[in-house]
């Protein structure tokens, strides 16, 4: 789960920064776009190194969903039905640990839509385009604006879960103590903000017209 | 003070339970929950009816024997044993709902009283050390670096009472595991065992089908002890290193 959760971070960070070259016009985001194709080329194959990534990303998916399957069903058999209690109160937790596992399910359901629609381009709201910078900004057009939505409900699902994931991550690897305590919390409440804000940036001002 | 109480009945093991509802009155603020608890079982003999069955033993918060779900919350609102907490945390004309743990590996005995050989078994995977007995050795021949031994001495408080697994939303017993696993590897004593003892631990607490741990928090913040969240992060490092070295 922490391990498989890491690879997914790390990865979500350098998407938002692929993400943010919006800003820098067509070019600029498309020549990104396309030099991840021709990374290690030509000591690796045209879309080598690609294919490698989307293999680590696919293997940390399934990875982290089995983990989460196992853990869900391990906490059913652990308190099953029959023993529910009738009244039940938060002490400590928190908003963002309440919602890891349906959160989570939320998350995969966007993934599969957001392949679909900027990668595969299947579904192609404002029209289907070669390059990656059209395909963005004929998506989230005013018109569109039940796909921004979606994408902003689902990002900030992603920063909720990145809050306690990169927290509760950290201290399965060992990292916790009493003293750090402060700092891990802070790091995870910081990378999970400048995520969120970092993948909602794009769509939005392309929904507002200040790009494209 | 006048109280209505919802207490979680059960007859034996394989019986159903339910909630029945208790009225109390002249309930004195300065009675603890568990005195509260010998006046409503008073009345019930009186009524010739079946007192609640409740577990105690010291009364002064030590032991660990007691412990009920009260309201929602492992041991009430205070952070303290059950049997240290008193009617003036209520208000005249509450309503008090007390449940038992609820855990698989917890089952109900009687009424608010569960099994908690579980824990036992855990213990005796490895939460031991192999120590020759005889005298007590010199005090300082075995010098031990203060923060380590405040450490070992802060885990070693737990009383195994069970509250951080009735409060885990996984029904995990991460935190009493961990208490132990880091009271025992903090000090020199508990060396031979480190490796091999987390490893055994965690088997014996999965084969009691407890749940897993997933960093929420809510098992420290009931515990009257107050054992640290980070004795599991400890125990995640000790897991990782017996791994490591191809134990397990």
């Amino acid at each position: 789960m922490a391990t498989s959760g890491a690879i997914l971070v790390l990865y979500l960070i350098a998407h938002m920064y692929g993400n943010l070259k919006v800003f820098s016009g067509q070019e600029a985001f498309d020549g990104y776009a396309h030099s991840l194709r021709e990374l290690g080329y030509p000591m690796l194959p045209e879309n080598g190194f690609l294919w490698v990534f989307r293999i680590v990303l696919l293997a940390s998916v399934l990875i982290h969903i089995y983990s989460a399957v196992a853990l869900w069903a391990r906490a059913r058999r652990a308190r099953p039905a029959s023993q529910r209690y009738q009244v039940k109160k938060r002490v400590h937790r928190t908003y963002a640990s309440y919602t890891m596992r349906w959160g989570g399910v939320l998350i995969a359901l966007f993934v599969i839509f957001h392949i679909l629609h900027l990668t595969v381009n299947v579904i192609a709201p404002g029209g289907a385009s070669d390059s990656p910078y059209e395909r963005l900004v004929n998506g989230f057009q005013p018109q569109f604006w039940f796909v921004t939505l979606f994408y902003v409900a689902a990002v900030v699902a992603v920063g909720f879960h990145l809050r306690h994931g990169i927290w509760s991550g950290l201290a399965t690897l060992g990292v916790n103590q009493a003293r750090r305590q402060p700092v891990l919390n802070s790091i995870a409440t910081v990378i999970a903000l400048v995520v969120t804000v970092g993948f909602v940036l794009p769509p939005l001002a392309i929904t507002f017209g200040l790009v494209g | 003070m006048n109280i209505t109480l919802r207490v979680w009945r059960q007859k034996g093991r394989d019986d159903e339970g339910r909630m029945v509802t208790y009225k109390l009155t002249d309930v004195s603020p300065d009675m603890s929950f568990l005195e509260m608890l010998d006046v409503l079982n008073e009345k019930l003999t009186l009524e010739n009816e079946d007192p609640v069955a409740f577990d105690h033993d010291c009364r002064e918060g030590i032991c660990g024997a007691c412990g009920v779900v009260i309201d929602g919350e492992a041991h009430g609102p205070e952070r303290t044993t059950t049997c240290q907490l008193h009617m003036r945390s209520f208000k005249d004309g509450d309503t008090i709902t007390v449940e038992p743990w609820r855990a698989k590996a917890f089952p109900v005995v009687k009424d608010l009283v569960v099994d908690r050989s579980s824990f036992d078994r855990i213990i005796q995977a490895g939460g031991y050390i192999s120590a020759p007995t005889g005298t007590a050795p010199d005090a300082h021949a075995n010098p031990i670096p203060k923060p380590d031994a405040d450490r070992a001495f802060d885990a070693a408080t737990c009383i195994g009472c069970g509250a951080c697994v009735a409060a885990c939303p996984n029904a995990s017993s991460m935190l009493f595991t961990a208490s132990k696993v880091t009271h025992l590897g903090m000090l020199p004593q508990g060396q031979p065992e480190r490796a091999s003892r987390v490893v055994r631990m965690i088997n014996q607490q999965d084969e009691e089908d407890f749940g897993g741990c997933t960093n929420i928090g809510e098992c420290a913040a009931v515990c009257p002890k107050g054992i640290p969240l980070d004795t599991i992060s400890q125990l995640n490092r000790d897991l990782l290193g017996s791994l490591g070295k191809g134990i397990g």
